[in-house]
């Protein structure tokens, strides 16, 4: 790549915010690895001492990052332990001494060696949580590498200026290194909007581009990139005219984000009077005062998934109970709707019996895993009932519902949790509102059904969109068909809203959906009753409910449910928005005005 | 449980070179936590085992392997239940298998 010609590439938009800076290349895998064999027994002396220290180093490093990490992600903490014990395991590192000395090779090529060995001892296990611990010793076997290639390994908290990383995936591992004040934005190869980099980044306010296909292959080291997290643009090197161009941006970006974060805290009313409610998705605890700060009035959807799996071991009761009490405590008096386990067995960790399963989509998760693993669930429902004592503001959701069936099912555990603590004497809020998700289509179906069971709907739209249309959208060959207003799902919303009416619940919707500001003015005319949405879309997704007429809204809703396809809700949609709303473009898509044809939406769908 | 064949060779081989010289003490173990032995369990009879010069295996269900690997134990797969011999030789045997009991007796300080 030469210096002068700028190259845009695109990715997926997943925390908003303009990042100018220089690049710094998270890279993995991908170095020059010298190999060659050593001449004379010196030479061999010589590298096994190069090895021994290689390996003291590595230690050193993982000392300093365990030292470093903080003290909510303790956990991971004790993975760095296990990477430590396997760097002076012998099947690493009597191995490649042997290899030094028997075969010659240099250090590099024998850790590679018995590198490649341990992986084959892996693969052949049948036990999927063992069989992924490999990545331990991968990771363990990189660092040395990289320090015998000359290489330091790129700890990101050893980053000492501002600068945008750029890696193939951040782990867990890595996001929890993430040093706000040095990390300008963030780039990765893979991953979606929903992804795990994509969640950290937003909770932390750092623009960030996932999906970006090649983008370290393309972009150097210390190469200026702007970084557009909206629309999921990036431009290498470029130009002065860009640079202006987004700098610009950039800096009204700042302001407007300012100007309506100052008013997050005023009623979701439009102009009509229609008022709304507006509530926040967190996943840990600490992301409260993120949802409080932009305006929230409840906690729409409370993710235990992360408590679950962030843990090498089956969290306890007393642990989800500390938990939700105290999420229960900081929101107080307001609402906090917790869903119960949303995961599939895939995810869960070494304390959880494997399954077999080809689908694992449409395998044994969520409710379904809850409802089949009793104890598992009566656990969690237990901790929830406990710490809905306190304060009496905590709703119980549950995901991925298929049928009336399941509401059954659930009501009769927890009443025989109820009875049970009940009979220890142990309070908890007897009308603690039960609700269902609404995420499966044959949940719409039976909505009628499923309603006056329920004090409450909630649409999960990032799932009902794909069990709708029937597509994976990390499957990259179909993600062009994750069409959020694809006119079957549009009347799905309309149907499940229309059900919750008829029989006097309220409906929300917490898929990604409720905090795309484009989709305000649709979402209104459905008559959605909550909105909830990741923190920080709160402010602008309120400001543009406050600006709209609730009239106007609904008209807008009933034409668009008579279009035929999704490429007419679309443009209809952003027409509507650039109307009424032309900051927003302005301000969260320039390139809309600007220089290159950026596709619209970032799930590109652009085929008839 | 199936097993990769090589993967089996190799226990063996770890197995049939220490059975040939004197005998070892040998003490059964259940695994009593209930996610079994996972990798910060793995590392803590690591860290147990790495104390004494004694030489430890670890034997499931024939297959041995050494109690101061941590990827042996990784990859030895013992759940919550499974019966394993944990053998000791050399001069602090009796030190290392007692210490390593009382792991397991408590545990591993888990659930």
């Amino acid at each position: 790549m030469n210096d002068h010609s700028s190259l845009t590439i695109k990715g997926i938009g997943a925390a908003p915010g303009i990042a100018i800076g220089k690049a710094y290349l998270l890279e993995r895998g991908r170095i020059h690895v010298p190999r060659y064999r050593l001449s004379g027994d010196a030479a061999v002396a010589d590298e096994c001492r190069r090895f021994e220290e290689a390996v003291a180093k590595a230690e050193s490093d993982l000392e300093a990052i365990k030292k470093s990490i903080r003290s909510e992600f303790r956990e991971h903490a004790r993975l760095l332990e296990v990477q430590l014990m396997i760097l002076r395991d012998p099947a690493i590192y009597d191995e490649s001494l042997r290899y030094i000395k028997k075969e010659r090779s240099n250090a590099e090529l024998a850790v590679i060696k018995s590198l490649r060995k341990a992986r084959e001892l892996f693969s052949g296990l049948n036990d999927e949580y063992a069989r992924s611990r490999i990545a331990d010793v991968n990771a363990a076997g990189d660092r040395v590498i990289r320090i015998l290639a000359g290489q330091s390994h790129a700890n990101l908290g050893d980053i000492r200026e501002r600068a945008i990383i750029i890696a193939h995936d951040l782990s867990p591992a890595d996001a929890i290194q993430l040093q706000v004040g040095r990390t300008l934005g963030i780039v990765t190869e893979i991953g979606g909007s929903t992804s795990h980099t994509s969640i950290v980044a937003r909770s932390l306010s750092i623009p960030a581009v996932v999906g970006a296909e090649a983008a370290a292959r393309l972009i150097s080291m210390g190469d200026i990139l702007i970084v557009d997290g909206g629309t999921g643009t990036i431009i290498i090197n470029p130009s002065e005219r860009d640079l202006r161009f987004y700098y610009e941006r950039q800096e009204e970006l700042e302001a407007y984000v300012k100007q309506i974060t100052r008013h997050a805290h005023l009623p979701a009313e439009t102009r009509d009077g229609h008022r709304v409610g507006a509530e926040a998705n967190i996943e840990v605890v600490e992301e409260v005062v993120a949802a409080k700060d932009n305006g929230a009035e409840a906690i729409g959807l409370y993710r235990t998934e992360f408590f679950f799996m962030n843990r090498v071991e089956f969290p306890d009761e007393e642990a989800l109970y500390r938990d939700y009490r105290d999420l229960s405590e900081l929101m107080a008096p307001c609402p906090v709707t917790i869903r119960t386990l949303d995961l599939g067995a895939e995810k869960l960790t070494s304390w959880f019996p494997r399954l077999e399963e080809t689908n694992p989509a449409l395998g044994l998760r969520s409710i379904r895993l809850c409802l089949h693993y009793k104890e598992l669930f009566k656990n969690q429902l237990r901790a929830i009932l406990r710490a809905s004592a306190i304060a009496g503001n905590i709703r119980l959701m549950l995901p991925m519902v298929s049928g009336v069936g399941e509401i059954f099912q659930t009501k009769r555990i927890l009443k025989e949790v109820q009875t049970e603590l009940s009979r220890k004497r142990i309070p908890f809020d007897q009308n603690m509102p039960f609700g269902a998700m609404i995420e499966v289509p044959s949940a719409v179906a039976v909505a009628d059904l499923l309603a006056p069971e329920v004090d409450f709907f909630s649409i999960g739209t990032n799932d009902l969109i794909q069990y709708t249309i029937g597509i994976d959208r990390s499957n990259e060959h179909v993600a062009y068909l994750y069409e959020p207003l694809h006119p079957g799902v549009l009347r799905f919303i309309k149907q499940a809203v229309d059900a919750g009416h008829e029989a006097g619940i309220p409906v929300a919707l917490c898929g990604e959906m409720a905090g795309e500001p484009m989709y305000v003015p649709i979402l209104l005319g459905l008559k959605i009753d909550s909105f909830s949405m990741n923190p920080v879309s709160l402010p602008r997704v309120k400001n543009l409910i406050r600006r709209s007429s609730m009239k106007e809204c609904c008209r807008f809703a009933n034409k668009v449910l008579r279009m035929r396809t999704a490429q007419e809700v679309n443009q209809s949609v952003r027409k509507m928005v650039m109307r009424k709303f032309p900051e927003e473009f302005r301000v969260f898509e320039p390139n809309h005005h600007g220089n290159a044809a950026v596709p619209a939406q970032q799930p590109v769908g652009t085929q008839k | 449980m199936l097993i990769d064949p090589q993967f089996l060779y190799r226990r063996k081989t770890a197995l049939e070179s220490s059975a040939a010289e004197s005998p070892a003490l040998v003490q059964e173990f259940v695994v009593a936590n209930r996610l079994g032995i996972h990798a910060r369990v793995a590392a803590q009879i690591v860290r147990v085992a790495g104390r004494f010069e004694s030489e430890i295996l670890i034997t499931k269900c024939g297959i041995a392997v050494s109690g101061k690997s941590i990827l042996d134990l990784m990859t030895l797969i013992c759940p919550h239940g499974s019966k394993i011999l944990i053998s000791a030789k050399g001069p602090d045997a009796a030190e290392a298998l007692n210490a390593l009991a009382a792991l397991f007796q408590a545990k591993f300080g888990e659930p």
